[in-house]
């Protein structure tokens, strides 16, 4: 199980692994994101450091799950992750249509509760 | 005779600067039983045309929503004004003038008599007027089977959006309602919440401007949509109790 990956190319994953995490905190200090999605995007940096760093463990852990091919437990867990997310971003996207469609029909019968006093106090 | 009664008219309208003045006429000309106050509420759907103009021109009450949202959302902006200020009644009427003024009588008569919390003008009960193409009765009886199957509820025309609610229902919509095409998904509401529903037959008019929700094309996608809707508020208020909707 030596030289499954050549020191050039664990030097460059682990450089990646470190852009990637600079720039979700970078994201995170600046606002952009939110703490509740930084959770996910800080444990997906710190698996891509953890497989930069202990080289063997793709094939360990294929090993155990006993898959035969071991790159095809990235695309597992990967596609697996990808799914999950998704599921969630449609559950905080009904959520977030489900606050406009109020916060919309609120303002309209505001606006028109406005409109009205307005009225009365010029007649 | 019926007691008196403070009614909005709930008009949903996006982009009908065609008929909305003529509609707006007619039901100032319309006689309403006595003691019967109607007030044309229109709720402009963010329209790109010239509809929101006429309503200020011609001093029409109507609200104004800030972003599109579709008819369910305009309707039930409408609801919730009519309840917060204390109407006893509200209707929904098309914007389109496939609802005729002179029919709403026959409507009102049902909730002002006691007889429903929810009425429901239908154009089958009787064969008279437009009565719109097979294709779409052949799905409106789809719903009435439905309907029949999960509440035991029989509604001829569960695709009308000529009904008229009393508080009780005002209560109920104003914290949910249905979203997209909210008409048959409605009905299971009503009904799952113990709401009285009656159907009398009215003669409905073909379009006069503007386009239905319902192009051929989009059927299928209706159907399914509504299909989906319909079995899941069935299970959420079934199963899981009132308090998952509001």
């Amino acid at each position: 199980m030596e030289n499954v990956i050549s020191y050039r190319l664990q030097i460059i994953a682990i450089a990646m692994a470190l852009c990637f995490m600079f720039f979700i905190f970078r994201l995170i200090a600046r606002g952009k994101l939110r703490e509740e999605y930084s959770f996910i995007w800080i444990t997906c940096t710190a698996l891509l450091l953890l497989f930069s760093f202990w080289r063997n463990g793709l094939e360990v852990i294929a090993d155990l799950l006993g898959i035969y091919y071991a790159p095809s437990l990235i695309f597992l867990g990967a596609i697996f992750a990808i799914v999950i997310f998704l599921v969630h971003l449609s559950v905080v996207n009904s959520r977030q249509h489900q606050q406009i469609k109020d916060l919309a029909q609120e303002m309209a019968i505001l606006k028109k509760k406005l409109e009205d006093e307005e009225q009365k106090k010029g007649s | 005779m019926s007691k008196a009664a403070k009614v909005a008219l709930v008009i949903p309208c996006f982009n009908e600067e065609d008929v909305v003045l003529s509609l707006y006429a007619e039901i100032s000309r319309t006689l309403f039983p006595e003691g019967i106050t109607v007030t044309p509420v229109f709720v402009n759907d963010c329209s790109t045309d010239n509809t929101r103009q006429i309503f200020i021109d011609h001093r029409m009450t109507f609200i104004d929503l800030p972003v599109n949202l579709g008819i369910g959302g305009a309707v039930q902006a409408g609801y919730k004004y009519a309840f917060r200020n204390g109407y006893d009644i509200a209707v929904q009427m098309d914007g389109d003038g496939q609802h005729p003024p002179s029919e709403l009588h026959k409507i009102l008569k049902l909730i002002t008599g006691g007889e429903a919390d929810v009425a429901i003008g239908s154009r089958y009960l009787t064969k008279e007027g437009f009565q719109s193409s097979s294709l779409r009765r052949t799905g409106i009886s789809y719903f009435r089977w439905l309907n029949k199957k999960l509440v035991g509820v029989t509604v001829y025309d569960s695709t009308s959006g000529y009904r008229a609610l009393n508080r009780r229902a005002l209560e109920l919509v104003s914290g949910y309602y249905p979203d997209e095409y909210p008409e048959p998904e409605a009905i299971i509401l009503y009904a799952l919440h113990g709401l009285h529903i009656r159907e009398t037959p009215v003669i409905m008019r073909e379009r006069q401007g503007g386009k239905s929700s319902i192009r051929t094309y989009k059927t299928v996608y209706y159907m399914f949509k509504v299909t989906l809707g319909i079995i899941f508020l069935y299970i959420r208020l079934k199963f899981n109790g009132k308090r998952h909707l509001l």
